[in-house]
Order: structure tokens, then sequence, then C-alpha cells
């Protein structure tokens, strides 16, 4: 128990942990010790759910504005797909 | 029996390849998938010209169980996995530091050190900032060790379930979890630094 009180790198790993799967009774209650006395890892938990909902945000829906291919890469590639067409035909 | 042979037809249709169009049906929205996942534009189209080549060869082995779309996107998805697995493996070999212990916390005690300890991020408050972040974002996650933004990847953009990446990148439990961990507090640092 003393040992996650003052300890800040257990702390965020457990902040990590439980930001994708389910801890322990006993890590989230230690969590929640550690959280309530330490400003700076409650400053860490915010800044990393933050870090999460820009990459959902922004990361993950990007694709819909990334430009698509040129038209000369199109082109070159259509083409090395029919000569490998004729190859595997013959 | 019209009825019957009208099936036949739509099975047909769904299980047919038809190559020739690849390129034209397929071909942006397989880079776009591939771009989010690899940061990388060069990367990017190799991957796809190698997914239309083994889907070529692979033809046979089509078995019509999904659309020709799916099928492709599959492939891809193995093309980035091995793309991951290899450059992890070639960049692993010059980055020794990878687990040096702790740039973040007092070695005994896990306190904060002075140096990295979070401090607030200059606002974001509107659309604009937030693109700008998100750009300083992606440059951070490029950055990090090579298994280290594969994993992240996998699983903040991805959103793959952990065993998937447990068994495609042969890392055990405790090390992803340690990944997770040091990916997060790099990136959390590296905003800190460069987004002012």
């Amino acid at each position: 128990m003393k040992d996650i009180l003052y300890n800040c790198r257990k702390a965020t790993f457990l902040i990590e942990k439980k930001n994708l799967t389910t801890i322990s009774v006993r890590e989230q209650v230690e969590l929640k010790i550690h959280l309530a006395a330490c400003s700076v890892c409650k400053l860490y938990q915010q800044q990393s759910s933050f870090i999460n909902q820009m990459v959902k945000k922004h990361l993950v829906k990007e694709a819909s504005q990334i430009g698509s291919l040129d038209n000369h890469f199109k082109e070159d590639l259509a083409n090395k797909i029919k000569v490998k067409m004729a190859d595997e035909d013959h | 029996m019209s009825v019957n042979q009208n099936q036949v037809v739509k099975e047909t249709e769904n299980i047919i390849l038809a190559p020739a169009e690849w390129v034209n049906n397929y071909a942006d929205f397989l880079y776009k998938y591939a771009v989010v996942r690899v940061n990388d534009d060069e990367i990017a189209k190799d991957l796809l010209q190698e997914t239309f080549f083994s889907a070529l060869k692979g033809i046979s082995n089509f078995k019509g169980e999904s659309s020709e779309r799916t099928w492709l996107v599959a492939i891809l998805k193995h093309k980035i996995i091995d793309h991951y697995r290899n450059a992890s493996r070639m960049r692993s070999k010059s980055i020794t530091n990878e687990s040096t212990e702790d740039e973040f916390f007092e070695k005994g005690n896990g306190h904060w050190n002075r140096e990295n300890r979070p401090t607030e991020f200059s606002s974001v408050s509107n659309e604009l900032q937030e693109k700008e972040f998100a750009l300083i974002l992606k440059k951070c996650i490029k950055k990090m060790p090579a298994l280290w933004s594969a994993v992240f990847t996998l699983k903040h953009i991805d959103e793959e379930e952990t065993d998937y990446i447990l068994q495609e990148m042969k890392i055990s439990s405790a090390n992803f979890w340690v990944i997770i961990h040091r990916s997060k507090l790099n990136l959390r640092a590296c905003l800190q630094k460069n987004w002012l």
C-alpha cells in the first residue's frame, strides 16, 4: 500500500491499463488513493485521456481527409497488374 | 426454377474476382487504409502494390466467403503487420535505449523526476488548434521506437483486440502493458515539448 501511495511510475502504469481493460479492485483502490493525493498524476491522467481522444477524433477518422492516389500512379499500377495477369495465363 | 437460377447467378457474382478492375475499384480505399496505419505515403503505396500482387498469386485460394474488397483488406492487413514486424526488428538493433528504465521517474521511489514531470499543455480550444495538435501527435508517434508505434497504432488506431496484437507481434502480455505505458509516457512528454 505504501508503495503505490508514493509511486507515480506504478500509478501511471495503472492509469494506462485501466484505460484499456479492467484492473483489480485492489489496484482500483490504490490508484484512487494515489490520485487523491498526487496532482501531477491527476494531470497526467487528464492529458492521457485527451491524447486518446485526439487520436480517435483526428487520426482514426483521418482516412476521409487523405487525398486520393494520383492518376499516374494508378495507371502504372493497373498496367503492372495486366502484365502479371498475362504472365499467369501462360 | 428461374428463382434457383437467379440465386446461382448472384452467388457467382459475389465470388467473381476482377483483377483488371482492382485499381479502379479499390486502390484509393486501400491506400488510405494503409496511410493511416503506416504514417508514410511511399510505404503505403508499396504495400498497396504488394497487396494486389499477392492477391493475384492467391486467386485460386479465394473461397468466396467474403467480398472481394474484404478479401483484399485482409491481405493488406497482413502486409501492414509484416511491415510493423520488420521495422521493429530492424530498428531495435539501432535503438539500444528502448528499455532505459527510467527517464521519467526517480530510480528508487518512482516519483516523477523534475525534468519530465507533467505540466499543463498549452490550450487546445478550437478545431484548428486540434488539427495542429494532431499533426504533432502524428510526428511524435513516428519518432517512437518502431515496436512501440506499431503496438500503439494497433491498439489505439486500429482498435484491435489485445490478444490479436500479442499474437501478431509475438510479444508477452507483460511486455504489451509495458509498451502501452512507455509509449504513452513518451508521447505525452513529446507533446509537452513540441506543442507550444
